[in-house]
């Protein structure tokens, strides 16, 4: 799919054309476009006179891009330490059963896409999940069976 | 107007926020609030509000966290008699009894009150007496869940801001001096004294400096700075104006991970509103000092933490590390003198300037000076974040203010430091929490991750877990992290699965020597912590993998069984629903059967049984 200029543009004329507006300028496209098409990072390469390569090499660095699109719900479980004691591994694995799909995958109907996350930092009310941005605290593996059931 | 008049000011819109005549509302609403449901508490006040036809006289507020995250949702209720009560665990269908007897009748509602703000009355103890605030000393802390976040004013008038118009008319070698004399130190993990690492960036001449706020909180288990920054931003960036005049930057960073974006909404309107001020901008106060304040979001990157490889990254490229020499005081970002200090560091520089070098040092010990904030996690009572002087004992930490180990379990280790710390075993309990002390057993201060752990949790499967961790975050730079993280976490995950030899033990020690000393950065440096003190304390645990094929804790999947006891199963039936895979079966009343061979050993029906008769061996 080409990318209409139209879409990313405006995001591009907030920032100059230097290097160090690489990062924020793919942060601000994919909040957009829920990710990172190839078009977009040669669009980027191309406006800070970069090689594709090197915005590839960037983009890749970090966790936050992705470069398949997100499911209509995007599920975060938090793997931080607090989450890992109190039990997350058994929420992202009762998630798995009832999605069928593993971290970084997205149901082949295009409802959830999974995502493990290093620490969103409410390790007091552990274990977490996050749906859409709305952080849910305290959660088992039934409860998180029961918010998925409900999103479908 | 003059910063004097701006105060008086300020002060008035305070008064008028703390007047005790006037009916008021506070819900906590940071992150952890706000996953507790802060935000439907909210919306069914402004309900109840309306149906009593209080909307106009009582003042509803979101403010920050006050630390007590165990109890959230947490409002503050004020009546027109000035009658102050914190309630705990409030959920919306709790708010139309909240209004009723409280803002109504005047009646404290007894049933979710945890405490008095000002005086006890009846039952409910007054708010210091609690055991979780009585050892507190909030001085990073200050102003969380106080004041509204979002309003300067409330800032201000509680002293902010005058650190700053203090320190402009100093010279900038004097305020490097006064935080010598503070005794600060680091509060990002190192404890490098701040007044001298300001002092190497201000010994450097160049035309531009840059000043950087590290706001990358990447340990897993940690969550102190996001707390400051979403609570009290001003705090943070009045430290960073500092900081920025002591060492001559015009310009300031602020790297935040974007895990936090109501830390990052917050850091957006406080800077909007210090350039309302004056206060930041050119000849700030009249003072010939210029700075401006910009914010980079970081994009998920655990190395980004470490000084050069957040420096790379706000230029735009991989977050790898550099070696230092040269240190960023001399060439840092864009390859100009820089100073790194991190968010708890400068929301203590700014109480300091504000209030003095003497006032901080009365607090702590001789060597660790000031306050130290935890985010208190894992297997206790009361999670949440605190702020104790140093020097105080894990075990103040761990029975008073965290209430001991929840569920009658046994306390058996405390991690600290995250993926770069080490777990102290109970024996350690009365060891005092400083620099030194916690050095002298192995383990690191950190930034302030406190993670608690009960007989349930098997050290090695700990181990595991933060290598998995560091091997993820590694950035590959250099061969001892990259090779080294790789290694020991397939020996641990040999080990947990009942696949270990007994000269594991050794290879892991050899190895994790080596990244100590031979790898790039301290990720690398500190990544095989973890292993070491493990293998150090609970050593007994790793033989009992290797040489019995047994897990102590009944953790490690491959090496355990559930099984119902049938003397204690009443045969209620709900671990059978409980279960994901229909592994159990029995008649109503009568002794469940697990079938081992569809188990597959989550845990649900021990964690769903009522009776304690699911038993692991």
């Amino acid at each position: 799919m080409p990318l209409e200029h139209h879409e990313v543009g405006d995001i591009f004329a907030r920032y100059a054309p230097d290097r160090d507006s690489l990062i924020p300028l793919l942060q601000d496209v994919q909040e957009r476009l829920q990710y990172l098409p190839s078009e977009a990072l040669s669009a980027v390469a191309e406006y800070l006179q970069l090689s594709e390569n090197d915005v590839y090499g960037v983009a890749t660095f970090y966790a936050q891009f992705r470069f398949t699109p997100p499911g209509l719900h995007h599920i975060k479980v938090c793997e931080g330490t607090a989450c890992h004691v109190r039990g997350s591994g058994h929420i992202l694995e009762a998630i798995t059963r009832t999605t069928g799909i593993a971290p970084g995958e997205t149901t082949p109907d295009g409802r959830f896409s999974l995502e493990r996350v290093a620490c969103f930092g409410s390790c007091a009310l552990a274990p977490v999940v996050v749906v859409d941005d709305k952080v849910y605290g305290r959660m088992t593996s039934a409860k998180t069976q029961r918010l998925i059931e409900e999103s479908k | 107007m003059n910063f004097a008049a701006r105060q008086q000011e300020a002060q008035e819109v305070w008064r008028a926020f703390a007047q005790p005549d006037k009916r008021r509302i506070l819900v906590g609403s940071a992150t952890c609030g706000r996953a507790a449901g802060s935000l439907e508490v909210l919306q069914a006040f402004r309900e109840q509000l309306q149906a009593h036809g209080l909307e106009k006289d009582t003042a509803l507020y979101e403010v920050g966290c006050l630390g007590m995250c165990y109890a959230e949702v947490l409002v503050e209720i004020r009546d027109q008699d000035g009658k102050r009560a914190l309630y705990q665990g409030v959920e919306p269908r709790h708010v139309p009894q909240l209004v009723e007897e409280h803002l109504v009748k005047g009646e404290i509602y007894e049933r979710l009150a945890l405490a008095m703000m000002d005086e006890a009355q009846g039952k409910v103890p007054a708010f210091t007496e609690l055991p979780m605030i009585a050892p507190q000393e909030r001085i990073v802390l200050r102003n969380c869940g106080i004041i509204d976040p979002v309003n300067i004013d409330h800032y201000l008038a509680r002293g902010g801001y005058s650190g700053m118009a203090r320190s402009l008319f100093m010279t900038p070698d004097a305020v490097i001096e006064e935080m010598k004399a503070s005794g600060l130190r680091g509060r990002g993990g190192a404890g490098f004294p701040t007044g001298v690492k300001w002092g190497f960036a201000r010994a450097t001449k160049a035309e531009q400096k840059y000043v950087i706020c590290n706001a990358d909180e990447g340990d897993p288990g940690a969550f102190m700075d996001r707390s400051v920054l979403e609570g009290d931003p001003h705090a943070v960036l009045e430290g960073l104006l500092i900081a920025g005049y002591a060492i001559g930057a015009s310009i300031g960073y602020v790297y935040c991970r974007a895990e936090y974006p109501l830390a990052i909404e917050r850091l957006q309107n406080g800077i909007a509103q210090m350039e309302q001020e004056g206060f930041l901008g050119e000849n700030i106060l009249g003072s010939g000092f210029n700075f401006s304040i910009r914010i980079k979001k970081g994009a998920g990157a655990f190395v980004c933490g470490e000084e050069t490889s957040l420096m790379q990254s706000i230029e735009g490229k991989r977050g790898m590390p550099l070696s230092k020499p040269p240190f960023p005081a001399v060439s840092g970002l864009f390859g100009k003198p820089t100073n790194i200090n991190n968010v708890e560091t400068l929301a203590s520089v700014s109480a300091i300037m504000e209030k003095g070098a003497e006032w901080y040092a009365g607090f702590g010990t001789e060597k660790s000076r000031g306050t130290k904030t935890f985010a208190l996690a894992g297997k206790i009572n009361r999670t949440g974040l605190v702020e104790v002087p140093m020097g105080v004992s894990l075990r103040t930490i761990v029975e008073e203010v965290g209430g001991g180990i929840p569920d009658g379990k046994q306390f058996k280790a405390v991690q600290t430091g995250g993926p770069s710390g080490g777990c102290i075993p109970a024996r350690f309990i009365d060891l005092n929490v400083d620099y030194e002390s916690l050095a002298s057993v192995g383990s690191i201060m950190g930034s302030g991750g406190m993670i608690v752990i009960d007989d349930e949790s098997c050290m090695v499967d700990m181990a595991r877990y933060f290598l998995t961790f560091t091997e993820n975050e590694s950035c590959g730079k250099c061969v001892p992290c990259r090779m080294g993280t790789q290694h020991l976490l397939r020996i641990l995950t040999s080990i947990t699965e009942g696949r270990g030899r007994p000269e594991d033990l050794d290879t892991l020690r050899k190895i994790g020597d080596t990244m100590k000393n031979a790898s790039l950065c301290g990720l690398g440096q500190t990544a095989a912590n973890p292993v070491l003190t493990t293998l150090q304390y609970f050593e007994d645990e790793y033989r009992a993998h290797i040489d019995n094929h047994s897990c102590p804790a009944g953790a490690c999947r491959a090496l355990i069984d559930f099984a119902i006891d049938a003397k204690r199963c009443t045969g209620c039936g709900v671990c059978m629903r409980a279960c994901p895979v229909a592994a159990i079966s029995g008649e109503k009343k009568e002794p469940h059967l697990i079938d081992q061979e569809l188990c597959i050993r989550c845990g649900s029906c021990r964690q769903a049984c009522k009776f304690e008769a699911v038993l692991v061996s």
